[in-house]
Formats: structure tokens, C-alpha cells, sequence
């Protein structure tokens, strides 16, 4: 949380700022395609900018538009966002052993605010959460930037969709830059053969898995590829054992 | 457009929902103080979540076309990516990925209508 001084007047804090400057356009762009479209489907200014600030999280805010303006069930339009969300919890028990130190409010407020590019810039910075306190501490601020860095890019660009709405029309296709920005870390993270397989398992899995309703492909596919993967590695490590 | 215009308490109060939503799956594992760990195998394991949900979101998006995969070269998105991830592995760098990407798939689905 990035309002918390140790976190940010630690280095590691702005460290991750600057790591993290580079995806903010991207995130801005899919930032304010979102804020567009929540206009233009129909919700009013305090609704769009209520939704910016507290549901925090574009693509259940995208799966849940279309079923306000229908009308849907109020329980209807939760499930809908569960179950588009449910990738967020394999992300929190893979950081849970990063922030346990931490008071409940406080890491909460942490899990609240990391969305994909945070856990995933998070992880590949540091790939093991650390028993020493200074480290625990350089975890936690360099968290804080991060996803400081996020927050305010996706806010201040979802803003300036909701009251440019009707100058910037969907067609123009600005969201790609979303896309490529994703393209971009998919591209950082396939450093080993274990991790390219992983990556193709779980695509492979996503596009096979397409017709699942409510983004269930996206879970899915993260299940199976970290099984595949953990089974494989697990594997390899016994052949290697037998051949020495 | 007037600030408070269409605003209604059923909308907002599936915001709040939602943000419910949001707080319970993002830090689901974050609740319970209870003492316990992941198995070793499991952490590990959970390395390979995050390249999975990068490729799980990203692959459908640039290699699918209304539900369906792919039938026609002739797609800006594809092209746009294989730009920008090819720039990615030159210059190690996400914003010029973007950029490049960006610069290779507006003139293709702007003027080509791709």
C-alpha cells in the first residue's frame, strides 16, 4: 500500500515506479477504452467513476456492463464477476507466503490492489518471497510502487474515457495498446524451456477452452499449465536422478 | 451530461458488490492468519502461474476473431503482436513493444480496415 511512509520513502519503492513506467501507456490505453465504454453502455458519470475507483478491476467491469444494462439479477452480475476474477486467487495464494508478516488490513489492502501486470511484474522481480525482515520490507515497498504505479495510470486514464467519451470512438482500436503491452511481459517471462512450455499448455488451453462461459477458459488454463508444468519439472528432476 | 443524471441505487449498489468482489478473490489467501505454507512442490508449481495468465489472456485475443480462430491471414492484430514481440526480443523493452506494435496495426486496421 503505497500510502504507508516505510513503503514509500524505501528505494525499492521507487525502483518499481521506474520498473514499471514502461507498461503504464498500455495499461492507460486499456485504462480508457474501459472508461469509454462505461458511458457509452449506459452508466452515468458518478456510476463510471464509482466503478473506476472501488471495483478496480477491468475485465469484470467489462463482463458485468453489459449485464446492468440488461437488468440481469443482481446475483447474476457477482457470479459473473466471480467467476471472471477467479484467476485473482491462484494470485493471492502464490503471494501469500510474500506478505504473511504483514498485519490482515494491511496485506489485504496489498491483494486488493495487485491486479495481473502488479503480480506479475512482482514475481518475476522477486521469484522468492524472503524470511529476512529488511528483504520483507524491500518486497513490500517495491509492491507498493508497483502497483501505485498502476493505480494511478488505470484511474487517471479511465477518467479522461469517461468524459472523452463520445470523441473516442471504439473503432479506432486504442485497447491494442493493452494487448501489446501484455505481449510485451508474456515476451520477458519466457527466459526457460519450463516457462515456454507453460505459456504454450496454457494458450493452447485458453483457445480450445474459448466457449466456457464467463472467462473460465483463463482459469482453467493457468490450472492446467501450472500442473502440467509441476509434473513435468517433477519428472525431469527423477529421470535426472536415475541417470546420475 | 450532468454529473448525477441516470444514476440509480440499484447501479450503484452492484458497484459496491462488485467491489466486494474484487477485495474477496484478490485477496482471498490474505485473510486467514492462520500458520501455514504451501507445500515446497506447490510454490513452485505457482512459478508458472503468472507466464500462464499472461499467454491465457493474450494468445485468444490476438489469435481468435469473434469466437473463432483465425481463418484469414489478413488480421492487423496478429500482425501487430508478431511486430511488437519481435521488437520485444530486439530492444527488451515494453514501451517501444507498443510502440512498434501500435505504429504496425493502426495503418493496417485503420486504412486497410483489418
Amino acid at each position: 500500500m503505497f500510502f504507508k511512509a516505510e513503503n514509500y520513502r524505501h528505494p525499492a519503492f521507487i525502483e518499481a515506479v521506474r520498473d514499471l513506467a514502461p507498461q503504464a501507456p498500455g495499461v492507460a490505453a486499456w485504462g480508457l477504452m474501459t472508461g469509454v465504454s462505461m458511458v457509452n453502455s449506459g452508466l452515468s458519470v458518478v456510476e463510471a467513476i464509482a466503478m473506476t475507483l472501488f471495483v478496480y478491476a477491468g475485465s469484470s467491469q467489462l463482463a458485468a456492463l453489459p449485464l446492468i444494462v440488461a437488468g440481469a439479477p443482481a446475483w447474476v452480475i457477482l457470479a459473473t464477476g466471480f467467476c471472471v476474477n477467479l484467476r485473482f486467487m491462484v494470485f493471492s495464494l502464490h503471494l501469500r507466503k510474500y506478505l504473511m508478516h504483514l498485519p490482515r488490513l494491511e496485506r489485504m489492502v496489498h491483494g486488493y490492489l495487485t491486479a495481473d501486470i502488479s503480480y506479475v511484474l512482482f514475481t518475476r522481480r522477486f521469484a522468492v518471497p524472503s524470511e529476512d525482515p529488511a528483504d520483507q520490507l524491500t518486497q513490500a515497498a517495491s509492491l507498493a510502487g508497483n502497483t501505485f504505479t498502476m493505480w494511478t495510470s488505470w484511474v487517471v486514464a479511465s477518467f479522461a474515457g469517461i468524459f472523452l467519451a463520445n470523441m473516442i470512438p471504439a473503432s479506432w482500436g486504442l485497447g491494442f495498446a493493452g494487448t501489446l503491452c501484455l505481449v510485451g511481459i508474456l515476451c520477458s517471462l519466457a527466459s526457460t524451456r519450463m516457462r515456454i512450455f507453460a505459456a504454450g499448455v496454457a494458450a493452447a488451453t485458453a483457445i480450445v477452452a474459448y466457449h466456457l462461459p464467463l472467462k473460465l477458459n483463463i482459469v482453467m488454463a493457468i490450472g492446467i499449465a501450472v500442473v502440467l508444468s509441476m509434473s513435468l519439472e517433477r519428472f525431469q528432476k527423477t529421470r535426472e536422478g536415475q541417470a546420475a | 451530461m450532468s454529473f448525477f443524471e441516470g444514476t440509480d441505487f440499484w447501479t450503484l449498489a452492484v458497484i459496491a458488490g462488485l467491489t466486494g468482489v474484487t477485495i474477496v478473490t484478490r485477496s482471498f489467501f490474505f485473510f486467514s492468519s492462520e500458520e501455514w505454507t504451501l507445500p515446497d512442490w506447490a510454490q513452485r508449481g505457482l512459478q508458472y502461474a503468472p507466464i500462464a495468465a499472461m499467454a491465457a489472456v493474450v494468445l485468444p485475443e490476438i489469435l481468435m476473431q469473434e469466437g473463432e480462430i483465425l481463418h484469414n491471414w489478413m488480421d492487423a492484430r496478429w500482425m501487430g503482436a508478431a511486430v511488437g514481440a519481435a521488437v520485444y526480443f530486439w530492444r527488451h523493452n515494453v514501451l517501444l513493444t507498443i510502440v512498434a506494435g501500435m505504429a504496425a496495426y493502426l495503418p493496417l486496421h485503420l486504412l486497410l480496415g483489418w
